[in-house]
């Protein structure tokens, strides 16, 4: 049992601290959040050079320990790059079901000169499982796919979509579908992300591999975003408690600052309590999957004790901070904005805790 | 970073799991499971077993009969222990004045009493609390005036737990009443309750059990030689002691195993299949996985010298998720939790006639040991910077 960071991993997250708290500061994260695209390519280069995008899926690059460090910066500076969405979950769904030549555009993936996006979600799925709607047609050797997926994140400015499909003989495949090839709506999300509907009408696709049910390979997918949201929203409760700790020492009401009244630390306390306990899981997560174990239980676990801390954080972040707290301009809010849309994704608490119920009668006591 | 335990833990958990489901009475380890109040017998048989084979005291200096063990080894020893329901050795021994005598006192002092705090054959109890000294202990008022080779104790301590049972007592006393800061005149003063002078006052609770008292001390004589350390300096020590006492007081594997509890008698009754019920308890689960990994966090955390800010977290919300599973057992209850030691005729079982008093005698939790406010105080000032 050991929750020390190695030194390499201490260095990939200075590193990254660094280059994201050099980048943005609120004003500068707004201006980029409000350009078309959303995010920055120089940055998206910057991240690439360090080698952030081929975490996971390019060995050299590291591992999940690594991705929670880097996610947990990017929450932290609430940067727009989708890192997750773009370039690692569907990078590794190529790397573990992909040919060969497939994979061979991961390079290009990590080097961040192709986006990627997958095409997972459908309309009326909650809780993301591996069944779906969108159907896969083969014609001799050629594959076309027909269905609407939505949300689909980074969806909008994706090079390659990997899309999931229900193939004739059953299961789940896997396919790559150049995005020009579908019909996409892109959007912004409420916390000033990018996102897309994606219709395919018979639109040309190639099986990721070979053909055949891809179940396994989209659960532990799955699993790897839960990880990496809990991640992203570990760095974003940190600072929201941060700010507003600082905002308690600083503020001035009645002639003394904030932090004078209990009624306020005392609930600043219990942020730092939700805070620890979020912590403590989304390690539970990233560790996990470092050690090869691709439990969806436990990604429902962890999400489901972020999404509390992230309501409770996000909350009282908001309030304690008064007025401010809720105004474009001051950085709390952003921070509980993209918290919430962290619990929207990939299931909500109570979708976790569904996942859990089932799961009660088989064993006695809890454990680890 | 790794989640495993290392093979060299693994293999130290096996032989404690072992050690405690065979060397620990099966029925002792059965009343522990299903008991709501501290048996006396079974916590002095127990800790003389543990004592026997060197594992009562394993957070102590080794000379006095430690374990040079990592904080990790010492999670494992007490998380084992709660699992296999075996009764922890008594806290106020081991906890408490155990570690503050091998750390303050005299050699005579420690060579006197440590031997028989670890077995067990002096029961101690703490007299800290005083009726206008709560949260605010510093502004006690027992006083212990020397006089040749005595010190006077006058005053009243209260919420004195198990004392009933107890042969010594530890006490903050105020030796200097003319100090300038009330911090500075207390003393650490080691009194035998059999002593002339002192009356003990059981305090019955609202469930009606009988676990604290009043201890009133009226012009008792006690031995000079029976200070800890220096006159004066017994703030110092209570804080050392305060900081011990939080040891397992997140009591991870009890409310484990009381969580199991409801849900294996929640399944017979069929109110696992109500989703209402079913969401509460996972929630509940899912809080002590959180809590349990935040101890491990805070164990291997430690082990710089420098304890995890975390480490705050586990008094306050272990407190929190002890009350809740006692609440849930009371719900499970449902109207069997009315009647209360009802005889033999009556069909409510025996478990549920003790649910509700249970949950309100755990109101108790976020109380002791630092109530509650008392953390979130520290958190905000420590941790905050509030």
């Amino acid at each position: 049992m050991d929750f020390q960071l190695s030194e390499e991993q201490v260095l990939l997250r200075d590193t990254t601290r660094d280059l994201l708290s050099r980048t943005y500061d609120p004003e500068s994260r707004l201006r980029v959040v409000n350009t078309d695209l959303g995010w920055s390519r120089d940055v998206w280069s910057q991240l690439a050079e360090i080698g952030i995008l081929g975490l996971g899926f390019d060995e050299d690059a590291g591992g999940q320990i690594e991705i929670q460090v880097v996610l947990t910066e990017i929450g932290r500076r609430l940067a727009p790059e989708p890192v997750v969405h773009a370039a690692l979950v569907p990078g590794a769904l190529i790397a573990e079901v992909g040919t060969a030549g497939q994979c061979a555009m991961l390079d290009e993936v990590a080097a961040g000169q192709r986006l990627l996006a997958f095409a997972h979600s459908e309309p009326g799925m909650r809780l993301p499982t591996p069944e779906v709607a969108t159907k896969a047609a083969r014609e001799g050797d050629s594959w076309t796919l027909s269905g609407r997926k939505n949300p689909v994140l980074a969806g909008d400015c994706a090079d390659t979509l990997v899309v999931s499909a229900a193939l004739p003989d059953g299961g789940t495949g896997l396919f790559l579908v150049d995005a020009a090839a579908a019909r996409r709506q892109p959007y912004r999300t409420f916390d000033g992300q990018r996102g897309a509907q994606i219709d395919f009408e018979n639109a040309a696709a190639e099986p990721l591999g070979e053909p055949v049910d891809a179940s396994t390979a989209i659960g532990a997918a799955l699993v790897r975003v839960s990880a990496a949201l809990c991640a992203e929203a570990l760095g974003a409760m940190e600072e929201a408690l941060r700010l507003t700790a600082e905002y308690l020492t600083q503020r001035k009401q009645f002639g003394v600052t904030l932090s004078k009244f209990q009624t306020l630390t005392q609930r600043a306390a219990d942020m730092y309590v939700s805070l620890e306990l979020a912590r403590s899981m989304a390690l539970y997560a990233a560790m996990s999957i470092a050690d090869g174990n691709l439990d969806p239980t436990i990604a429902a676990r962890a999400k489901l004790q972020i999404g509390r801390s992230g309501r409770h954080i996000s909350q009282e972040a908001i309030q304690l901070h008064g007025g401010i707290g809720v105004t474009d301009e001051y950085p709390v809010g952003h921070y509980a904005a993209r918290l919430t849309a962290i619990e929207h994704t990939l299931g909500s608490s109570q979708d976790q805790l569904h996942v859990l119920i089932d799961q009660l009668g088989d064993y006695e006591v809890v454990s680890i | 970073m790794q989640l495993a335990l290392t093979p060299e833990e693994a293999a130290f958990r096996d032989e404690l799991r072992t050690f405690y489901r065979t060397q620990i009475p099966a029925e002792i380890r059965d009343r522990t499971r299903i008991a709501s109040e501290a048996n006396r017998d079974d916590i002095v048989t127990t800790q003389k077993i543990l004592n026997d084979h060197g594992l009562a005291v394993p957070n102590w200096p080794v000379e006095w009969g430690g374990k040079d063990w990592t904080p990790t080894q010492q999670q494992i020893w007490l998380d084992e222990m709660q699992l296999a329901s075996v009764p922890e050795p008594l806290t106020f021994n081991t906890n408490m004045v155990g570690p503050v005598i091998a750390e303050f006192g005299s050699q005579a002092i420690k060579e006197r009493f440590l031997g028989p705090t670890a077995a067990l054959d002096i029961w101690w109890c703490q007299g800290f609390s005083e009726p206008e000294a709560g949260s605010d202990l510093a502004s006690l008022r027992v006083t212990a005036l020397r006089d040749g080779d005595t010190y006077l104790v006058n005053g009243q301590k209260t919420w004195t737990t198990l004392g009933q049972y107890a042969d010594w007592i530890f006490c903050l006393v105020r030796t200097d009443p003319n100090a300038p800061k009330k911090q500075a005149g207390i003393s650490f003063l080691l009194i035998d309750m059999n002593t002339p002078g002192i009356t003990l006052r059981p305090i019955k609770l609202v469930d009606g059990s009988y676990e604290v008292n009043e201890v009133f001390f009226e012009d008792v004589r006690v031995p000079a030689d029976q200070l800890v350390g220096e006159e004066n300096q017994g703030w110092t020590y209570a804080k050392f002691l305060l900081g011990n006492e939080r040891n397992g007081i997140a009591q991870v594997g009890r409310t484990k195993l009381r969580l199991a509890e409801v849900k294996e008698l929640a399944t017979a009754s069929g109110l696992l299949d109500d989703p209402l019920f079913a969401a509460r308890l996972a929630e509940a689960e899912n809080d002590i996985v959180a809590l349990e990994l935040t101890q491990m966090r805070v164990a291997s955390g430690s082990q710089g010298g420098k304890p995890n800010p975390a480490s705050s977290v586990l008094k306050l919300r272990g407190s929190q998720l002890q009350q809740l599973a006692t609440e849930l057992l009371a719900e499970v209850a449902g109207p069997d939790a009315l009647p209360f030691d009802a005889g033999d005729g009556i069909a409510s079982p025996q478990w549920a006639q003790h649910s509700a008093p249970r949950y309100l005698n755990y109101r108790k939790t976020s109380i002791y040991g630092g109530s509650n406010e008392v953390q979130r105080t520290i958190i905000a000032s420590t941790i905050l910077g509030l």
